[in-house]
Formats: structure tokens, sequence, C-alpha cells
């Protein structure tokens, strides 16, 4: 059955969407949704470098996403820009350097609109047990961390004061977001990486009443997407990685409808 | 100085980029001891409780804080954002799970068991300072230290926080390190007074405190006249939601 290219692709999806989702609602929380998306821009100058020094793809793309935000780190405290312009700046600079040095390397042909937007039907089976360990890797860490950096996140002094390395767990969260961005290329592309983290989180909030709740919620919506997406788009013969974030988006419609109202009041009643 | 100091701050100066926020502040606060700053607004009293927890490095002296300390904080800011799902009941829980005996009487002491609930950014301005008080002490700490913690808590409330602080420090023999701006509860409570402006203006016991000219330049008349001024009883008791409470009735007196 794995040897199915359809079940490889929801199996590669659905595991990138478990873990995007708790990612994402701390994502969310933390107001890191631009700073995803310059994450997933450096993502292509690291693809860049990866092949221009013939390393493994994921792990330049992670290098390199772990040097942006460390980078951004840097600049936000010591910089007068604000943290806006910075996180523009970044994101179209490693963007654009990321399709120069492509460009020059004219010994590679490369297929520009599968990293762009991801080539889910490709994933192969050595691509799917890296996607699993990274998923189990990163998860395990979360499941470590979460409970911390959630408390950092409320209030970053409250967090300190009370002894919780808030600057450690923040940093381990980066390096997440990272190694996901990295596995995250190949299913959605880098222009739509973000999209996995911030709109099952987005609607989860809505029929949500506990960050736990959140958390899992945004995993359901995610795989949900993703399964609905793959399916429009073998039925449609449309593009697989825009369809699976046209799905997210139609289930977060759902939950700022009337609908999640009246789930959210479930859960609550429940409680 | 004393090694039975839980923190201790000596010559602690903070600079911010643009200027000094505090300079050569001394202080420590032993177990079961109050220790209040007072100050007026933009003197430092935050700042310097923040180099106290170890939230910001001083830029020049030294901050000690014991081994192993427990520390619980009630912040003078605290903003929850829209996006951030979260009730009193899990909040009360947020830095780490505290005793099921320690929480249910961090509860019902403030008055808050109508609220668990309640999203906490639902919560009114009173309400919020509350809770904000009952995860501190469910906690059951070594150091409380509270940054205004009665801001928009009503008249007859505030007392009863005050009370309630006070008879912490009694049970948990904690020493508390707080900043306040109501003279006559400082003066009534405090071990300690420490008045800050920039600087450490005076300190020592309140009744020493008040005396002397720094004081009285700081607090001018209103400082000197709150030491005695208070004295109200109440002739009825109000539960938490705002209901009287005729248990106790007794003839009203104001003094």
């Amino acid at each position: 059955m794995i040897d199915d290219f359809f079940v490889r692709a929801i199996l590669a999806g659905a595991g990138l969407a478990l873990i995007t989702g708790p990612l994402g609602c701390f994502v969310i929380w933390k107001r890191l949704a631009y700073f995803g998306d310059t994450l997933s821009h450096g993502a292509l100058l690291g693809i860049a470098l990866g092949l221009l020094f013939e390393l493994n793809l994921e792990l330049s793309v992670f290098l390199i996403c772990t040097l942006v935000a460390t980078t951004l780190m840097i600049l936000q405290r010591r910089s007068s820009i604000s943290s806006d312009a910075l996180l523009g700046i970044l994101a179209h600079a490693s963007l654009a350097i990321g399709l120069v040095v492509l460009s020059l390397m004219t010994w590679i042909r490369v297929d520009l609109m599968g990293l762009l937007f991801g080539d889910i039907l490709a994933v192969s089976k050595s691509d799917l047990w890296m996607i699993g360990a990274t998923i189990l890797v990163t998860g395990a860490v979360l499941a470590i961390i979460w409970r911390s950096l959630f408390a950092a996140t409320v209030s970053r002094e409250l967090a300190e004061a009370e002894g919780i390395r808030a600057q450690t767990v923040e940093m381990m969260f980066l390096l997440l977001i990272a190694a996901v961005i990295a596995i995250a290329i190949k299913i959605v592309g880098v222009l739509l990486i973000t999209s996995l983290l911030i709109i099952p989180a987005a609607a989860a909030r809505r029929i949500s009443i506990t960050p736990g709740q959140m958390m899992i919620a945004s995993s359901v919506v995610g795989v949900v997407s993703v399964i609905l997406g793959l399916l429009g788009s073998l039925n449609l013969d449309t593009p697989s990685g825009p369809s699976i974030v046209v799905a997210a988006v139609f289930c977060f419609l759902l939950s700022i409808s009337p609908l999640g109202d009246s789930m959210r009041t479930s859960l609550r009643s429940r409680h | 100085m004393s090694d039975t100091a839980l923190i201790r701050l000596t010559n602690a100066g903070y600079q911010a980029p643009d200027r000094w926020l505090v300079e050569a502040v001394s202080l420590s606060v032993d177990p079961g001891e109050i220790v209040t700053l007072i100050g007026p607004n933009g003197s430092g009293k935050s700042t310097t409780a923040k180099l106290a927890l170890g939230i910001l490095k001083p830029t020049t002296g030294k901050s000690y804080r014991r081994k192993g300390l427990k520390v619980a904080y009630v912040p003078q800011k605290l903003a929850i954002d829209w996006t951030l799902p979260l009730d009193v009941e899990h909040f009360m829980r947020l830095t780490g799970q505290p005793s099921i005996n320690a929480q249910a009487h961090a509860i019902q002491a403030t008055g808050i068991q109508h609220l668990m609930h309640k999203e906490l950014r639902l919560l009114s301005g009173g309400e919020f300072q509350r809770v904000l008080i009952a995860r501190a002490i469910a906690r059951e700490p070594d150091l409380l230290v509270l940054d205004e913690p009665v801001q928009g808590v009503d008249f007859s409330g505030e007392n009863e926080l005050y009370q309630l602080i006070g008879s912490i420090r009694d049970d948990l023999q904690c020493g508390i390190l707080m900043i306040s701006h109501d003279l006559h509860v400082v003066m009534a409570k405090t071990d300690q007074v420490i008045c800050l402006n920039g600087h450490v203006c005076c300190s020592g016991a309140p009744v020493n405190v008040a005396q002397t000219e720094e004081f009285q330049t700081l607090f001018g008349l209103r400082g000197h006249s709150d030491l005695a001024l208070y004295q109200h009883h109440h002739d009825h008791h109000h539960a938490p939601d705002g209901s009287i409470d005729h248990e106790h009735h007794e003839d009203c007196q104001h003094d």
C-alpha cells in the first residue's frame, strides 16, 4: 500500500499536519506569523546552497533557517529598525539571493515550481522515513517543553521570575520550526509552509477554550485539510500544495461560521 | 547582612539604552519579612523588583538569590491576547502544579471560586488582580514579589487582600517584596520600607522612615496624614460576587 504514491502523499501530509498543528498555535500566540514566513523564504536559500555544496537539502534548509532565526533575534534586540521591516528585508533578501544562486548554477536544472509550491505526490519511501523521524523527534521535544514555552508565551517575565528558562525553550522552539520547515518544503513548498502553521491554528482558536484543546484541534484541522486537499487535487487535477491550503482556508471559514460557535459551546458544557 | 537573606541586591544599578533607571540600590528580604518599595511614578520600583527577581541583570552591582528559591510573582502588567485560550483554572497551574490544598485555600481566600472557568481576558481589572494573587500564593513560595497587587481592586477588597498578604507571610513564613502606593497599608503592615526615587532615598522601619525629611518631600502632607487617617469599620462583608453577606452584622462605625 505504501508503494502507492497517493498513500505516501497522504501519510507525509498528515504527519506534517500533526506537528504543524501545535507548533502553529505557538506561532499564533507569539505573533510570529511573519517570522515563520521569513524563515520559509530563507528555506529557498538553504536549497540553493545545499545544491551548490552538494549537501543533504533538508539539512541545509534546517541550518539556513536556524541561521536566519538567530540573525533575526540578534538584530531585533540591537537594531533600531522596526521588526516588521526587518522581517521583510530578511525574507526577500534570502528569497532573492536563493533565486540568483539557483540561476547561476547552470549545470543544475531545478524544478522551481516544485520548490515554491511543493510536490507532495513525488514523496518517496525514504522521504517518508525522514519525515516520520523528524515528526517523532520534534513531537517529543515539544511534548517536553510545551508547558514552559506556554508559560513564557503568556508572560516571559513571570515565567523567568518563577524559574522557567524562557530563553532556552524559545530557542528550542525556533529549532523545531526550522526542522519542520525543512521537511515541509517537499510537501507544500516554500511559499505555502506558513499557511500550514497558521491557518489550522487560527481555525482551532474559535472552537477551543484551553491551550491543550487548541493544539489538538489544530492538528485535526490540519490532517483534515491535507486529506481533503489531496482528494480534491486528485479529482480536479489541481496542484496538490495549493489545494491543501485551500482546504485549510475552507476549514477556517467553517470555524468562524455559527457552526464554530456551537462546537465551542459544546466543549464548554463538557468542561 | 545575615546569611538568611532570600534575595539581596548590593549596590545594584540598571541602565536602559537611554538612561539609568535605578542606581545603587541595596536591599535584602529575609524569610517572614515584608519589605515594601514606595516612590513616585518612574522612580524605578518595578525595575528594582525585576533586578531582585533576576528578570533583569544589573548593569552595576550584584544580585543574589538563595539557591533553589521558590518564587511567586505578581507582575504589574499582564496582557492576555485574544489568541490565547486560557481560563483561570489553567492559569493557576501556569508555571507548575500547586498542591490541591494550597490551590483550594488560595482560591477561597481571594474569593475567585466563581471565576474558575472564565477566560482570563474577559475578567475585570480587579478580578484579574485577585486571580494573579491566588495563583502566586497557591505556589506556596519562599519569596512572594507583588508589584502593585491591588490595582483596580475595589475599596473593601483592597483591605481584605492586604490582610491576606499579611496572613500568607504568617502561614508560609515567606519573604515578601511588595510595591505599593497605599501608604497607610505600607506603614501598618510592613517591616521595612524602602523609598525610591532613582536611588534609595531612605529606608528602615516605617515609623522611622515617615519622619525623615526625604519622605516628607516625596509624599508631602498626604503621606503624613495617611498614617493615622485610616480607621474604618465596615458594617457588612461583601461576598466575592458582590452580594452582601450579613453574617457578622454589627453597628456601623466610622471614625
